[in-house]
């Protein structure tokens, strides 16, 4: 009976804000000439390939119930130590992917060690990591470098033509496939189903006989590796490295996947309802350069609005759920725990 | 020994000692660190420019303190101050005659309540709604620079305006503007917190927010009245930021603000665990972060890379704070085997 409300809920979730994106496509197409169109829909996949990746890492850290603030800078970090080992030291891209990657992947292990095993808050480790990942850069380089890199070039300007004169570009097959490998593993792995259970109650996951500790630890290392991938990913776009890059990225990656219908406190969320976070999140940055009157910045406050609205929303779903026995409980409710 | 403990148990002095080791360092290793001139008519010197350049940091710290004594977290401070630099650029404003557009005082005041109302905000979706406070201020980080960047239409503001670099820039027997601002703010909220039952209140909430509120305490009202008075902080140290250099920048303003004044807060001796607060710590806390920066300046290093050792400083702190790694340092000095 209660996992039977649970699925609804989740289902409403995810249909809330397919819902939420199906409107603001909607009215942008009805508000502007020329905005519906297969390709416009493309275009939003391949303008957030980078945060796609990033929602899927941090889509398994906020279901356990922590946060990773490092994710912008690390992503920043990653692209200015890819552009550097590719033009000053001419490393072979083979090469230089998989150091960037493993790179992350010990960011991650760094941060999930330090909260794992001095049961430290994630959002203080975090926080300095997102310090430490920008300080990181100026130390690589404080200017801007440029990528020269064939590989990279063909990576950026290759089209891949879909049918009707449409397109995408190779970034957006491989942030698909991050976001498939997300779901399935998720859904139908031993890791997924212990991050759900670390989410909905740390102490019953560790009672249960779960790998609690590890399993903590390998889900930073997921979100460390989603950033320096969508790092590298960045940097097919951009083709260079800059120390500024992601400035804020976090709070945007964060949004996402709270508008995706992730829930803040852990335990129930979806790396489908990210994608679709992240798709409405791509349709407001469309529909305000469609405007055309209104300033980039208008996205941070939308997005900060929309996050807004979520989290009183999963506060409505929540009271629901708990019936007419909310009433009472809330009242009893201690104060918000940080996570 | 006794009078060893009795000294070490002050809450004051860890702080002052790893402050104190810092200026020690720069006795001997940085030229002329505290050497103090009279020039134009004003004390010049590293030593009052510690004190000038660290008073933002300061005056969040206060806020900061409070907030996370709650069990909380301001992590939006850099962005308000971002909003109180362009709200008070865009109402100042001026021609290049120095006239302001609207008078200086009634700027100031609406800079400084705008930014009260957004720690407001924040307050009320950490205490009416319930959302974990490092989320519903995360909001206000990013947005808030959002704000401040659509308040100066994503310009740097000038200001010409003569009588309001005091703030910033003024000396006032000497000494720098900016510190008699932070004396008043500090003594001020020592008296609330400590001469009224305020103080206790509020560590009652960090402690445990049920037990407070059976024994009759408002919490909710407590929470929403710090994250307030931290965004109030947050508007004077904008203030002094948009002084400083005459000009408002949505974009760089305060940026990584919330950091030091967390570490100044930490530093101090607050624990992130909340209750027990110490206000002069966070301020000693200021301080040496402030230091830490000339320090690192002196060496030449770039300021850009002075955030790594911030963050190393955070870690440090983060794990003397942790019971499980002093625990497990213990057990590798073998205290285990001692307590047996």
């Amino acid at each position: 009976m209660k996992k039977k409300s649970l699925i609804t809920q989740r289902s409403l979730s995810l249909f809330v804000t397919l819902g939420l994106f199906v409107v603001m496509f909607g009215a942008g197409s009805l508000s502007f000439i020329g905005f519906f169109t297969l390709q416009n829909f493309l275009n939003l996949f391949m303008n957030t390939t980078y945060l796609m990746i990033l929602g899927v890492g941090m889509t398994f850290v906020i279901i356990s119930g922590g946060i990773d603030l490092s994710v912008g800078s690390l992503l920043s970090l990653a692209t200015m130590v890819a552009s550097s080992l590719l033009t000053k030291s001419h490393w072979n891209p083979s090469l230089v992917i998989p150091t960037v990657l493993a790179m992350g992947i010990a960011f991650g292990l760094f941060q999930g060690f330090l909260i794992q095993k001095f049961n430290l808050q994630p959002f203080i480790i975090t926080l300095a990591g997102l310090y430490l990942g920008r300080g990181l850069c100026y130390v690589v380089s404080i200017d801007t470098i440029a990528i020269d890199n064939r590989f990279w070039h063909h990576m950026a300007n290759v089209q891949i033509n879909l049918f009707a004169n449409s397109y995408i570009s190779p970034s957006v097959i491989i942030a698909v496939l991050v976001v498939i490998a997300g779901i399935f593993v998720s859904r139908s792995t031993k890791f997924g189903r212990t991050v759900f259970a670390i989410g909905g109650n740390e102490q019953s996951a560790v009672l249960m006989g779960l790998p609690v500790a590890r399993t903590k630890m390998f889900i930073y290392m997921v979100s460390g590796f989603c950033s320096a991938l969508a790092g590298i990913v960045f940097t097919f776009t951009t083709l260079s490295g800059y120390s500024l890059n992601g400035v804020g990225m976090e709070l945007d990656t964060i949004a996402t996947v709270v508008i995706g219908g992730t829930l803040l406190t852990g335990g129930m969320g979806s790396v489908l309802g990210t994608m679709f976070g992240v798709l409405v999140y791509g349709t407001i940055q469309v529909l305000i350069v469609f405007q055309g009157t209104l300033n980039s910045w208008w996205t941070r406050i939308t997005i900060g609005f929309l996050v807004f609205v979520f989290v009183l929303l999963q506060r409505a779903l929540r009271a629901r759920k708990s019936g007419t026995s909310s009433a009472t409980q809330s009242r009893a409710e201690p104060l918000p725990r940080r996570s | 020994m006794a009078w060893w403990k009795r000294l070490t148990g002050k809450k004051l002095f860890w702080p002052l000692v790893a402050l104190a080791l810092l200026l020690a360092f720069n006795l001997f290793f940085t030229p002329h660190f505290f050497q103090i001139q009279i020039k134009q008519g004003h004390l010049y010197g590293n030593v009052i420019d510690i004190l000038k350049n660290g008073s933002p940091i300061m005056l969040l710290a206060i806020g900061m303190t409070l907030v996370i004594a709650t069990k909380g977290i301001d992590i939006s401070v850099g962005s308000v101050a971002a909003i109180s630099a362009g709200v008070v650029a865009m109402l100042i404003g001026g021609d290049l005659q120095g006239i302001p557009k609207h008078p200086i005082f009634e700027s100031i005041v609406l800079a400084v309540l705008v930014c009260t109302v957004a720690g407001l905000w924040n307050g009320m979706l950490v205490s009416r709604i319930g959302m974990q406070p490092i989320i519903a201020t995360l909001i206000l980080f990013v947005a808030g620079r959002g704000i401040a960047m659509v308040t100066t239409n994503a310009m740097v503001v000038w200001l010409y305006a003569k009588p309001f670099a005091i703030i910033g820039q003024g000396y006032v027997f000497g000494l720098p503007f900016s510190l008699y601002m932070v004396v008043v703010l500090l003594l001020m909220t020592l008296f609330v917190t400590r001469r009224t039952a305020l103080g206790l209140f509020i560590e009652a909430v960090g402690i445990n927010p049920t037990a407070a509120r059976f024994a009759g305490i408002n919490a909710k009202n407590i929470i929403l009245l710090v994250y307030a008075f931290s965004g109030f902080c947050a508007g004077i140290a904008g203030l002094i930021v948009c002084s400083n250099v005459m000009s408002a920048d949505g974009n760089n303003a305060g940026v990584g603000y919330e950091l030091d004044a967390i570490l100044a807060v930490v530093l101090g001796g607050t624990s992130l665990n909340g209750g027990k607060f110490n206000l002069l710590g966070s301020i000693v806390g200021a301080l040496i972060i402030e230091t830490l920066t000339v320090t690192i300046y002196a060496f030449n290093v770039p300021p850009e890379i002075a955030q790594v050792v911030k963050a190393v400083v955070v870690y440090i702190i983060s794990l003397l704070q942790s019971s499980k790694f002093r625990s497990s340092v213990a057990n590798m000095f073998g205290r285990r085997e001692l307590a047996a």
